[in-house]
Parts: C-alpha cells; sequence; structure tokens
C-alpha cells in the first residue's frame, strides 16, 4: 500500500521532466567548438531558418565517438580523422564530411624552459623539451587533440610517457582543465588554437611553437546512421549537416572571431 | 575574489534570463531528487531501524557505505541504463533533467537512509517501553516515528539536498550540460572554469551557496514555526 503511494508520487514527480522537442537533435562534440562559442553564434543561425533545435553535448574526441556508437547522438562533430572514418567504416555514421580546420599550437610560460620560443618544427620543439624535461601538460584522455599529440610525439620518436609522472603530466581531463593545470604548474601544453584564443586564464602564457604544416586540425562532420541508430532524427541530422557544410553554413563558420581573430577556417568540399 | 564579488551581484541584480533558467533548474532538480530520496529512504531507514531480521547488520553496513557514492559512478551507472543502447534506452530520458534527477535520487537516498536510520533508531530506544504498552504494530511505531523524529529528519532531508545540489559528476553525465536544456549551477561552474573564465565561475559559485542559505533558512523558519505550534 504504502509502496505503491510512493510508486504514484514519485511517477508523478520525474515525469515532470522535459521530453525532447519534436524537432530537435542532440550533437556529440568536441570542446573546442563549444568552448570557443562558435555554437552559440552558428546555432541561432540556424535555428533561425528551420525551427530545428540544435542541443550540444560537449565532450572529448574519443567519448563523443562513444556516445555516438551507443546511439546517444544524431550528428558527429569532432576532429580525428582516423577514428572518424572508421567510425563510418563500422556503419554508425551515414559519410564523413570535413567541416573546417584551424591548427595546434603549443603554448608555453613566458620564462621558456626549454627554449622553443618561436620554433615552428615541432618534432623539433617536443625534442628539446623532453631533452630539457621541461614539464609538458597533456590532456591523456583520448581526445581528437591528444590523439593529435600522440601522433606527434611518435613523429618526433620519442616516448614522453615513459616519464608519466614526471615532466610529462597526463591531466586526464578537457582542454580548458588541462590549460588551467598546466599553466598552474609551469608546463608547456598542446592546444588547438579556437580554444586558446578564446581561453581567458593565460597569465603569462604565450604561444611558443606554432606554424608546422603537421599541426594543422580538420574538423568533420557526421550524421549518425539510422540503419545502426533507429532512435536517430536522421532527417532533421541530415539538414544540419548539409547546412553546415552550405555555402551559407561555412560563410557563417569565416564570420565567427573572437577578439577580432577568425578561430576556425570552412574547408567543406563545393558540391 | 573582489572582482567575482562584484561579478556575482552584476549577474544577480540585472535579471540576466540565463541565470535565472539555470538556478531554477538546479532547484527543481535538486529539490525534485530530494523529496524522492526521502520518499523511498525514510521507509527504509525506519525499516533498518525498528526491524529485527536476519542480515540486518549487512544492509545497515551497506546503507552506510553507499553513502560514500562517488557521484561519476552514479551518473556513469544511470547513463549506461538510460543509454539507447542501454537496457532503458527506449525511454529516451537520457540528457534530460529527467535522468539527472533519477541520478540525484540514486546519490541521496542513501544518505537520507543511514541518517534517519540512525535518528529513528536513537528515538525508538528511548520510546522502547511505552510502544510495547501500547501494543503497536509495526506500521503504526513506524508513523510514530517518523511524525516525532520528523524536525530532526528534515535536516536529514536538508543533507540530502545539500550533497545533491552541490555535486557535479553525475549530472554532467546524464545531462550533458546541454545550453536552456539540462545545465545546472554546478556544471555551468565546471564548463566557465575550462574556458578560464575563473572570476564568473566564482561568481556562479557565490550565487549558488546563497541559494543553498536560502532553502535552508526557508527550511529552517518553516521548522521554528512548526515547533512553537506544537509545543506552544
Amino acid at each position: 500500500m504504502i509502496a505503491r503511494h510512493i510508486a504514484a508520487v514519485a511517477v508523478a514527480l520525474v515525469a515532470g521532466g522535459t521530453a525532447w522537442a519534436q524537432d530537435s537533435i542532440l550533437v556529440q562534440s568536441t570542446t573546442s567548438t563549444a568552448n570557443s562559442g562558435l555554437y552559440d553564434y552558428l546555432l541561432p543561425i540556424f535555428q533561425n531558418e528551420t525551427d530545428i533545435q540544435v542541443n550540444v553535448v560537449a565532450v572529448g574526441t574519443g567519448q563523443a565517438i562513444r556516445n555516438a556508437e551507443n546511439c546517444d547522438g544524431d550528428v558527429l562533430l569532432v576532429h580525428a580523422k582516423a577514428s572518424e572514418e572508421k567510425f563510418v567504416a563500422a556503419g554508425f555514421g551515414t559519410a564523413r564530411t570535413d567541416l573546417m580546420y584551424n591548427d595546434f599550437v603549443v603554448v608555453g610560460p613566458a620564462a621558456d624552459p626549454a627554449g622553443v620560443a618561436g620554433m615552428n618544427d615541432i618534432q623539433g620543439a617536443l625534442a628539446k623539451i623532453s631533452e630539457a624535461a621541461a614539464p609538458f601538460a597533456s590532456r591523456g584522455d583520448d581526445s581528437g587533440t591528444h590523439k593529435a599529440e600522440m601522433r606527434l610525439w611518435s613523429s618526433a620518436g620519442i616516448d614522453p610517457t615513459a616519464a608519466s609522472g614526471e615532466w610529462y603530466r597526463e591531466t586526464g581531463s578537457g582542454m580548458g582543465a588541462t590549460l588551467n593545470t598546466g599553466i598552474g604548474m609551469g608546463a608547456y601544453v598542446m592546444t588547438d588554437r579556437a580554444t586558446w584564443i578564446s581561453f581567458n586564464n593565460k597569465q603569462d602564457y604565450v604561444v611558443a611553437v606554432e606554424g608546422d604544416p603537421d599541426m594543422f586540425n580538420q574538423y568533420g562532420v557526421i550524421p549518425v546512421s539510422p540503419a545502426k541508430c533507429p532512435s536517430v532524427n536522421a532527417d532533421a541530422a541530415k539538414i544540419f549537416a548539409d547546412w553546415l557544410v552550405s555555402g551559407e553554413g561555412q560563410a557563417a563558420i569565416a564570420a565567427y572571431k573572437v577578439s577580432g581573430q577568425q578561430l576556425f577556417f570552412p574547408n567543406a568540399p563545393e558540391n | 575574489m573582489g572582482e567575482a564579488f562584484s561579478l556575482a551581484l552584476a549577474l544577480v541584480f540585472s535579471g540576466d534570463a540565463d541565470l535565472l533558467e539555470i538556478v531554477l533548474l538546479s532547484l527543481r532538480v535538486s529539490v525534485t531528487a530530494s523529496v524522492l530520496a526521502c520518499l523511498f529512504g525514510l521507509p527504509l531507514g525506519a525499516l533498518i531501524a525498528i526491524g529485527r531480521f536476519p542480515g540486518r547488520n549487512a544492509v545497515l553496513i551497506l546503507v552506510n557505505s553507499l553513502m560514500g557514492l562517488p557521484p561519476v559512478v552514479v551518473g556513469l551507472l544511470v547513463y549506461l541504463h538510460l543509454s539507447r543502447s542501454g537496457p532503458l534506452g527506449f525511454l529516451g530520458l537520457l540528457y534530460t533533467p529527467t535522468a539527472m534527477i533519477i541520478a540525484q535520487t540514486i546519490l541521496i537516498a542513501p544518505i537520507v537512509a543511514a541518517l534517519s536510520r540512525q535518528v529513528l533508531e536513537d528515538l525508538h530506544t528511548e520510546y522502547a517501553d511505552q510502544f510495547r504498552s501500547l501494543c503497536l504494530t509495526g506500521t503504526q511505531t513506524v508513523q510514530a516515528l517518523l511524525w516525532d523524529a520528523r524536525f530532526s529528519l528534515l535536516t536529514v532531508g536538508l543533507a540530502g539536498f545539500g550533497r545533491a545540489v552541490a555535486e557535479v559528476g553525475a549530472v554532467i553525465i546524464v545531462g550533458g550540460n546541454i545550453d536552456h536544456l539540462t545545465r545546472v549551477m554546478t556544471t555551468a561552474i565546471a564548463l566557465e572554469t575550462s574556458k578560464g573564465e575563473l572570476a564568473l565561475a566564482l561568481a556562479l559559485g557565490m550565487i549558488l551557496l546563497v541559494i543553498a542559505l536560502g532553502v535552508n533558512a526557508a527550511v529552517q523558519s518553516v521548522r521554528l514555526t512548526a515547533m512553537r505550534q506544537a509545543y506552544a
């Protein structure tokens, strides 16, 4: 009897939860696009035209892909091309399209303990950091930035994880949290430029290494496949993805600036 | 600190619509979770307090230990169940306030059960002879105990609310920190911190503290009024 009352009240209380609006989609996204304010700029433009509500969950690329593989998202917008292609090949995504790019930079304290300031050769800079055993804070979270960083270490012929806990420090956190931590301990940090420009706790940190073609950072967009995930809102997802790579979406991406600097450079193939 | 303080004041007095939305969602999620946790936790606490059954000690230790449940583990468990690929995925509840309420309820129900168990057991020891002489049934005993301990149990509920409104680990996983949908005070603070907006993050923290203060003050005034009437 009492149990039944409890159950009734519980159902009444919980049922007050908001249900998804009919035409809404969920984007599983990397953090840089959300933290830099890109969605706050893009989504109102898109939503004005289409009446599709776009909700964004911003997590690291690795987690975003796993969430999408669990069918917990309609669109995937991340930056790790190899993993994205695997996602599509496994049938989770309908198609992957290049969306935009920017680049990675290594930021460091003004004191520059490893003497890498002004370098544009990332492998050389990483070698100097590891020789000097200067603190380096890594994401360590299987994100797009972390994957790119590991690829660069490996191309420099260095296994930094051997010094894990010494000069090489894996925070296991997002980009912003890793920047906060790295800056707190005077460590070099590799970050995407968009997050860096919009980051507001720079203290005495400056961009130390930039301009190496290997530090190219490509973003892609993939609608989640309704064949694999029947629950997705495939039509709305396709409309959103198509809009992003359309002339209008690309122009909107190019128009987004923080402190006068363009953060993302559209490069979707023309159709 | 000073910057954060003036930012907090500016946010509050400008009547920022986004802030209001976030505050109201925080309250809705955590108050609902606290009420639900009491609905499940108080009867469970009472049962362990006066019940004599095999395995009672084990249950007691289990409930006490569950007070230390890490929010992120609760979040993960709820995520795995509510995910589209999980057993309850068909409900479509992931990334909704409902999912957040479920996670926080699971997180704080053990706290309510464990603390109320202690309160009720102490009271029961005190009244045991009286209850025996009145030949009360188990249900009547529980009702009498819950009623008599109502003021202490209010504090138990507040302990649960405090834990719920302050946690970030569970709601960020099952809610996703979606703007205008599942963003609450703690996830907003985490987001602003990750953007390096430390003053704004701290300002939001101050506002959260004031909200908790307001809830506690409201409950305290209800309690004082009720006590005055009860013992007048």
